[in-house]
C-alpha cells in the first residue's frame, strides 16, 4: 500500500535556501574555530600521549619472569603455566641448576623459557597458577616485531621485562 | 617579437608556475586539515611539523605507485584525459594579472585584449578531460560521471558567461588588467561605492554587482566540480566517478587538476570582483587618505601586490573548502533545475538591471 509522505510546507525564505546555507556554514565555522583554539577534545595522539600513567593495577600486559632480591630466577620450571596456558604460548625446557649452586639439589631451573607473543592472549592464567610467583603480567602492551621469531620472547627478554620482585613470596600481595 | 620579451615571459612563467603548484599542493593539505577541523578531528599531523610535509609524501607516493592501465580501456584517450584535465586549468592563469609591476614589468604573462573570453574558452576545455576519461574508461561508473559532467558544465557555463557581462557593462573593456585598473580607480566591483560614498547611483550599482558575484561564484563551484556540485565524482553513488579506473599519477593529475581549477577560478573571481592585486592601505601623509601601493613604489611594493593577490586567492580557497565540508550534494534534477531555472535566469535579469542602472542613473 502506498504511503503518502507529507512534504513540509516551506516558507519563502526557506525555499530560498541561502539563509539555511548561511546557518550551516556558521555551524561548521564554529566547529572550525573551536578546533583552532583547542577547545575541542580530540582523540589521544598515540605515540606522544599514552595511557601508561593511568593504567590500573590489575592491567594485564605482557607476561614476564621476575628475579628475587638476591637475583635468582624465581621460576622452578614446574611447567604448570605451560599446561594451563589456553593458547599454548609458553614453552619451557627444564634443566638443572649449574654445579655449585646452593639450590641445585632442591629445585629445577628453566633452561629455556619462551612465550610466543603472537599466541599469547594476556589472560593471566600463568600468573594465577604459578606456585612461586615467578611469572607476572606487567604493563607493557606494545609488542612488535618484523618476523615471527621477533615475536617470541625468550628467557632473557622475559627477565628484562620482569625485573626484580622485592618482598616476600606471597601470592596475593599488593603487586598482584 | 624580440628576444627580451620572450625571455621576460619565460621568467614570469618560471616564477608563477612553482608558486601555483605549491599552492595547489598545500591546498590539498589545507583541504584535509580544514575538513578535519570542521569534523572535530586533528587531521594529518604526522609527516613533519603539523604534518606540513604531507604533500611531499603524497607526491612521492603518487610517483612511485605502479602506473597501471586496465586492459579494457581505450588506451590513447585514457592517457590523454588526465592531461586534458590539468592543462586548461593552468593555461587560464596566463591572462590573469597576478601583480602590479616588478622592475617595471607588468605581472601578467599574456596581457591580451580578449582577456575574459580567453578564460572562458580555455576553461570550457576542462570538461573534455572529464568526459574523455569517463568515456575511455569503458566502465559504467566513469561513464555516468562523464555524462553528468558534460551536462553540468554546459548548464553552468551559461550562467558563468552571463554573470560577468554586468562587469563588462560597467568597465567597458575585456582586458583583465584594465578591469583591475578600473577597480583601483572606482572601487572594487563588489563595492562600487567605495571612495564615493555619497553617490546613490553607485550604491544602486552594488546590487547587480553583488548578484553577479554570487552567481559567478556558484557557477565557478559547478565548473570546478566542488562539493555542492560534485556529481561527476559523487563518491557515494559512482564509486569515484570519472576517475574510477585511474590510479597513481594519472589519478593524481585529475585530483590536482581540480585544485588548479579551484585556484584559477579563485584568481578570476579575485580579478573580476575583488580588485585583483589591489589593497587600499591607509596613509596619514598629508591628511588621511587611502594610498595606492603598486610596482611604481619599488620591488617590495610589487611583491606586496603579488602577495595580496595570492592572499585573496587563499581566502577564496578556504571558502571553497568551508562550503565543501558544510553542504550536502545536490540531487541531479535539483542541480539542473537550479542551473536552468534559477541561476541562468537571475544572471540574465541581472544584465538588464545593470544596463538600466547604467542608462538612467548618473554615476
Amino acid at each position: 500500500m502506498a504511503v503518502v509522505v507529507a512534504r513540509p510546507n516551506l516558507r519563502w525564505y526557506e525555499k530560498l535556501y541561502l539563509p539555511n546555507i548561511a546557518a550551516g556554514l556558521a555551524i561548521t565555522f564554529r566547529h572550525f574555530t573551536k578546533m583552532i583554539f583547542g577547545r575541542t577534545k580530540v582523540t589521544m595522539q598515540y605515540p606522544e600521549e599514552k595511557w601508561d600513567a593511568h593504567l590500573p593495577d590489575y592491567y594485564r600486559g605482557t607476561p614476564a619472569l621476575v628475579r628475587d632480591v638476591s637475583g635468582r630466577i624465581r621460576c622452578v620450571a614446574c611447567q604448570l603455566c605451560e599446561f594451563i596456558c589456553p593458547p599454548r604460548a609458553i614453552k619451557i625446557t627444564p634443566g638443572e641448576l649449574p654445579d655449585g649452586d646452593k639450590f641445585k639439589k632442591v629445585e629445577k631451573y628453566p633452561n629455556e623459557f619462551d612465550i610466543d607473543m603472537i599466541r599469547c592472549i594476556y589472560c593471566g592464567m600463568c600468573e594465577e597458577v604459578c606456585p612461586e610467583q615467578a611469572i607476572y603480567l606487567r604493563k607493557d602492551y606494545a609488542v612488535t616485531g618484523f618476523t615471527r621469531e621477533d615475536m617470541v620472547h625468550h628467557k632473557e627478554k622475559l627477565l628484562e621485562i620482569g625485573g626484580v620482585m622485592h618482598g616476600v613470596v606471597l601470592k596475593w600481595n599488593e603487586r598482584k | 617579437m624580440d628576444y627580451a620579451y620572450i625571455g621576460i615571459s619565460f621568467a614570469k612563467i618560471a616564477g608563477l608556475l612553482p608558486v601555483v603548484l605549491g599552492i595547489m599542493n598545500y591546498s590539498v593539505y589545507a583541504e584535509r586539515r580544514i575538513s578535519a577541523f570542521i569534523q572535530d578531528r586533528p587531521g594529518p599531523n604526522r609527516v613533519g611539523p603539523f604534518g606540513l610535509l604531507q604533500p611531499i609524501a603524497d607526491a612521492a607516493k603518487f610517483l612511485l605507485k605502479e602506473d597501471f592501465t586496465p586492459a579494457h580501456v581505450n588506451k590513447f584517450y585514457y592517457w590523454l584525459a588526465p592531461c586534458l584535465a590539468m592543462i586548461p586549468a593552468i593555461l587560464t592563469l596566463a591572462v590573469v594579472p597576478f601583480g602590479s609591476t616588478l622592475f617595471g614589468v607588468p605581472m601578467v604573462i599574456a596581457d591580451i585584449n580578449v582577456g575574459v573570453l580567453f578564460v572562458f574558452a580555455i576553461a570550457s576545455l576542462g570538461v573534455y578531460g572529464i568526459v574523455i576519461a569517463g568515456w575511455s574508461s569503458n566502465s559504467k561508473y566513469p561513464f555516468l560521471g562523464g555524462i553528468r559532467s558534460s551536462s553540468q558544465m554546459l548548464s553552468y557555463e551559461l550562467a558563468l558567461g552571463l554573470a560577468v557581462i554586468p562587469v563588462f557593462l560597467v568597465v567597458g573593456k575585456l582586458r583583465l588588467t584594465e578591469i583591475v585598473r578600473y577597480q583601483i580607480e572606482h572601487g572594487w566591483m563588489i563595492a562600487p561605492f567605495a571612495g564615493d560614498w555619497a553617490n546613490v547611483g553607485k550604491w544602486l550599482l552594488a546590487l547587480p554587482m553583488l548578484i553577479s558575484f554570487v552567481v559567478f561564484t556558484i557557477a565557478i563551484f559547478a565548473e570546478t566540480n566542488r562539493l555542492p556540485f560534485d556529481l561527476p565524482e559523487a563518491e557515494t553513488e559512482l564509486v569515484g566517478g570519472y576517475h574510477t579506473e585511474y590510479g597513481s599519477m594519472k589519478f593524481g593529475l585529475f585530483f590536482l587538476g581540480e585544485y588548479i581549477a579551484m585556484i584559477t577560478g579563485s584568481a578570476i573571481i579575485v580579478t573580476l570582483f575583488l580588485g585583483g592585486w589591489h589593497l587600499p592601505v591607509p596613509s596619514w601623509h598629508g591628511g588621511f587618505h587611502w594610498a595606492l601601493i603598486d610596482g611604481s613604489r619599488g620591488v617590495l611594493a610589487g611583491l606586496f601586490n603579488i602577495f595580496i593577490f595570492f592572499a585573496k586567492i587563499a581566502v577564496l580557497l578556504f571558502f571553497f573548502m568551508w562550503v565543501r565540508w558544510s553542504l550536502p550534494r545536490f540531487r541531479y534534477d535539483q542541480l539542473m533545475r537550479l542551473g536552468w531555472i534559477w541561476i541562468f535566469e537571475i544572471a540574465l535579469v541581472n544584465i538588464f538591471l545593470t544596463a538600466v542602472i547604467l542608462a538612467f542613473v548618473k554615476l
